[in-house]
């Protein structure tokens, strides 16, 4: 009896626990994120790359970026083009490419309905030529105060693209700002 | 008489593993080393590869050599030139996994060839590498 009792009592704590994680995130994606790395990940997150040729054929030259951090119709643009790929020719076999690019065009980020992903869904990109995540509305806004010292001149990073140099847990898809760490300049929150 | 049974079958059991462990090493490079020669290229050499390593090509405005992102000693990790990805290092002797996929090896000879020289490179070009980085 008093088991049953504490059962529940645990299962009401939990459902508070998690409907209290969710009204922190109304207006901050990461709010709520002070605590360690461990503790940070929320709703906010990516859903993390699960196709590991995906990760082993892109994520050979460069991050494995998500498929939420693009919307469907840019990853089509992307896989296509593949033999001018950044200024490099990334051709694949073409089963691959499809398989590769069914797995990105079923979790695009208008696709895979996270609130990350959909913020990345909305608004538009800019730029010519290929789409960039970096050139995303979402991205932009999310970044436009990072000074060019810590990124572009900084040689650690040396670009905008390699997120895992300043977001330690990009590669489970934890983007949360305030885990950001800048190398060789420190914590930064913006 | 028992136990001198055992000794021997421990013996022959003992080749019968170091024979395996022999072909599995060194099966997958050789095999793509006789598709070169099939090609007619060969005998290949490490000393080649490595002066091919260094060698630089004037590419899209930009000289670039397989230095450029493996760097000069393969025992190390290098950097992608554009995304600044670290690269593991080549040499087998560092990172036993290098050469042990054909598929792979080709596959990533005809890319870098093709952005480093600006065109693929030939089948004794190929081998010379491959030598060269098995050699380290």
């Amino acid at each position: 009896m008093r088991a049953a009792f504490i059962t529940v009592l645990g299962t009401a704590l939990i459902a508070l626990g998690a409907s209290g994680l969710a009204w922190s995130e109304h207006d901050d994606d990461d709010r709520g994120g002070r605590a360690s790395a461990q503790d940070s990940r929320t709703r906010g997150d990516l859903a993390s790359v699960t196709n590991e040729r995906y990760r082993t054929e892109c994520g050979g030259c460069h991050f494995a970026y998500q498929p939420g951090l693009l919307p469907a119709a840019a990853w089509g643009r992307i896989m296509n083009t593949l033999d001018q790929h950044f200024g490099d020719d990334a051709s694949l076999d073409p089963a691959l490419k499809d398989e590769l690019l069914a797995y990105l065009d079923a979790n695009a980020a208008d696709r895979s309905g996270g609130k990350r992903a959909s913020s990345f869904a909305a608004g538009k990109i800019t730029g010519d030529g290929l789409p960039r995540i970096t050139q995303t509305t979402y991205f932009k806004r999310k970044h436009d105060e990072v000074p060019i010292r810590y990124v572009k001149d900084n040689p650690q990073v040396k670009s905008f693209s390699a997120c895992a140099a300043c977001h330690p847990g990009a590669d489970k898809g934890d983007f949360n700002e305030h885990q950001v760490k800048i190398p060789g300049v420190g914590r930064f929150e913006d | 008489m028992n136990s001198n049974f055992n000794r021997h079958l421990v013996l022959a059991l003992a080749i019968g593993v170091g024979a395996l462990a022999d072909t599995a090493a060194a099966a997958p490079v050789d095999d793509l080393l006789a598709t070169y020669q099939g090609q007619g290229a060969g005998p290949f050499s490490a000393t080649a590869g490595a002066q091919a390593w260094t060698a630089k090509h004037q590419v899209e405005g930009e000289s670039r050599s397989c230095a450029t992102c493996h760097g000069t000693d393969l025992t190390k990790s290098g950097k992608h030139a554009a995304t600044g990805k670290t690269i593991e290092p080549l040499a087998v002797s560092t990172n036993p996994k290098r050469l042990t996929d054909p598929a792979k090896v080709e596959k990533w000879l005809g890319r870098n060839c093709r952005w480093t020289l600006g065109r693929d490179c030939t089948p004794q070009e190929k081998g010379d590498f491959v030598k060269y980085i098995q050699s380290l």
